[in-house]
């Protein structure tokens, strides 16, 4: 059976769509941050000019604070992802590999969690990270990115064991190996992929975060994140809004993101429908 | 000798699983204990603040007061009956109409956008690696970003999209997207559906590759019309994956925060209940009442899971 012409052609319209509006707004973001002066105030669809004005500014000009707040942003992200994952991978060995009483209920609770609407605990959080005397600090970032994390790693890595075959430790447990050494010796080798991929997306999602940050961070200039820098550097004039500026910024914050997502492509879909479908 | 030191024997056995036991609750508690700190426990003092008259400055000696932050009357001297609370705060239920308007409208577009380009992905065309790639980038864009991104292509006067509307005829004068209150939530809502269309997509595309192809054979020896496969046979066969793949994103759009509160600050036309909770607990210096509204959030989205789980019969757990 052949297909129309006319049937192909309005299919590739649509694939074309499809990237089209899935690409151009970043691309714009590029073009825009190129441009400088009276270029950004005409509208075009083609790159125009090319100065690196913008990236000089936000990256060295002024106070330096950008360029503090993207390595703040990259060490909240690399320590949530790495104490996430520590405490996920025992306790997703627990969740998948050991029957008790109550497992069920334990994954439907760890499950409510990570669809609790954030602003719910925003109030009795502040006060614990308060109390604790990490305010406006990034160990209160690390601290709260917890409660988005920490349930994901757990979901993940609890879909991903299950599926490792049973007999591998069936062999170990007759052998005498203790589930400390299950877990290392045994299953850690294994779990390579799994763990890049829900630590890369864990550290996406620490990344992005916006609201914790603006909360616990936000008065403290030094402590700040990107998303909150971003988001400020609006506020820093009145009159105008500085958009080269915000553009530049933008497509720093977000190329290393584009990257690691296009080269860990296939492993991200994994992660997200094992994430999502499963929970 | 080795047939029996292979299969231990009952007590053996029994011993052995007591051990796991043993080590499987203490694999759990580090976690458990992270948890109860990040989320129990700060849960259940956003509760109990919502009881109290607590303000940002006097946390600590903050006092109960019952349920006045959600409901109070008292008669004035003239005789007068004055309701307050959040229950009768118009600025609030304002903040729940935004909220479950946007929500019902971004995932029902999501939702059937996501369901026409994972019908597309599914579909064996050269290239479609490439769109499988290029539909991610709106997903690894920060929300900050993608809410300042396309501020400035929404901008009345310098942004492209008004520009581009212009040359293709659809619109005659310049609209400002974001600030004008008849349009701020047409602009979070195509915003928002631009950047989880992704995540929708590929979670129904996950749904459809569970799908056999034998199906679909059957169906074409048959010479039933692909629309009539489609809801006759694709669908019912999804509805799983699409049934959790909803209520995730559903979940996600009724506590949505970053994107209204970047993209239209100051519209009461797109303030959600996030916005609003948040604005009272640290902008407003009403931190109990800010805390009232955050319960109800919490409430109204638990009830909500609750009825589509045991409505929907949706399995989240997955075959577990």
């Amino acid at each position: 059976m052949k297909t129309a012409w006319y049937k192909t052609a309005a299919f590739y319209a649509f694939v074309a769509f499809i990237i089209v509006q899935a690409v151009f707004p970043f691309y714009y973001a590029i073009i825009t941050s190129f441009k400088s002066g009276a270029a950004l105030f005409e509208i075009t669809y083609l790159p125009t000019s090319f100065s690196l004005e913008n990236y000089q500014q936000v990256l060295f000009g002024g106070n330096g604070t950008f360029l503090q707040n993207l390595w703040n942003s990259l060490w909240v992200a690399s320590i949530t992802v790495i104490l996430a994952l520590f405490l996920a991978v025992t306790a997703a060995y627990s969740l998948s590999r050991v029957k008790f009483k109550g497992r069920g209920l334990l994954l439907m609770t760890i499950l409510a969690v990570s669809m609790f609407p954030q602003v719910a605990v925003l109030a009795g959080l502040f006060q614990v990270i308060q109390s604790m005397g990490i305010y406006n600090t990034d160990w209160s970032l690390i601290f709260s990115y917890m409660i988005f994390t920490l349930p994901f790693t757990v979901w993940v890595l609890t879909t991903f064991m299950r599926d490792l075959p049973i007999e591998l430790e069936e062999a170990a447990i007759v052998d005498g190996a203790s589930p400390w050494v299950i877990i290392t010796k045994i299953f850690m080798p294994l779990m390579w992929p799994a763990l890049v991929t829900t630590g890369l997306l864990a550290f996406i999602s620490a990344w992005n975060e916006y609201l914790f940050a603006l909360t616990f961070t936000a008065s403290n200039n030094a402590a700040r994140t990107v998303p909150v820098g971003i988001a400020l550097l609006s506020g820093s004039t009145d009159h105008e809004i500085p958009w080269g500026l915000i553009m530049a910024a933008s497509v720093i914050v977000t190329i290393p993101l584009v990257v690691l997502v296009l080269i860990f492509q296939r492993k991200i879909v994994s992660g997200l429908t094992a994430g999502g479908v499963k929970g | 000798m080795s047939t029996i030191t292979e299969q231990p024997q009952a007590p053996e056995r029994n011993q052995l699983m007591a051990g796991r036991q043993r080590a499987a609750w203490l694999f759990l508690t580090p976690m458990l204990i992270v948890l109860a700190l990040v989320a129990a426990y700060p849960l259940f003092l956003t509760i109990w603040y919502s009881f109290t008259d607590a303000s940002l400055v006097h946390l600590k000696d903050a006092q109960w007061i019952g349920f006045k932050n959600y409901f109070r009357s008292f008669t004035t001297d003239s005789g007068k009956t004055v309701y307050g609370g959040v229950l009768m705060d118009k600025a609030w239920w304002g903040a729940v109409w935004n909220t479950v308007r946007f929500g019902a409208v971004s995932v029902f577009l999501e939702t059937v956008l996501g369901l026409a380009v994972a019908l597309v992905l599914n579909a064996n065309f050269k290239g479609r690696g490439l769109v499988r790639a290029a539909i991610l980038i709106p997903w690894a864009i920060p929300t900050v970003v993608s809410a300042k991104l396309w501020g400035w292509m929404l901008n009345d006067q310098l942004g492209i999209i008004n520009r581009l509307f212009m040359d293709l005829g659809l619109i005659h004068q310049k609209i400002a997207w974001a600030a004008d209150a008849d349009y701020s939530m047409i602009a979070v809502v195509a915003v928002d559906t631009w950047k989880t269309l992704p995540f929708m997509a590929l979670l129904i595309l996950a749904g459809l590759q569970q799908v056999p192809g034998d199906v679909y054979e059957a169906a074409s020896i048959d010479g039933v019309h692909p629309v009539k496969v489609f809801w006759k046979v694709t669908l019912p066969l999804i509805r799983p994956a699409l049934m959790v793949a909803v209520i995730f994103r559903l979940l996600d759009a009724l506590r949505i925060f970053d994107l209204v509160y970047i993209l239209t600050p100051n519209s009461s036309q797109t303030k959600t209940m996030s916005v609003i909770a948040r604005e009272n607990l640290f902008d407003f210096d009403k931190f109990a009442y800010g805390s009232a509204e955050s319960t109800i959030l919490f409430l109204f989205l638990l009830i909500l899971v609750t009825l589509y789980v045991k409505l929907g019969r949706v399995n989240l757990a997955g075959g577990n």
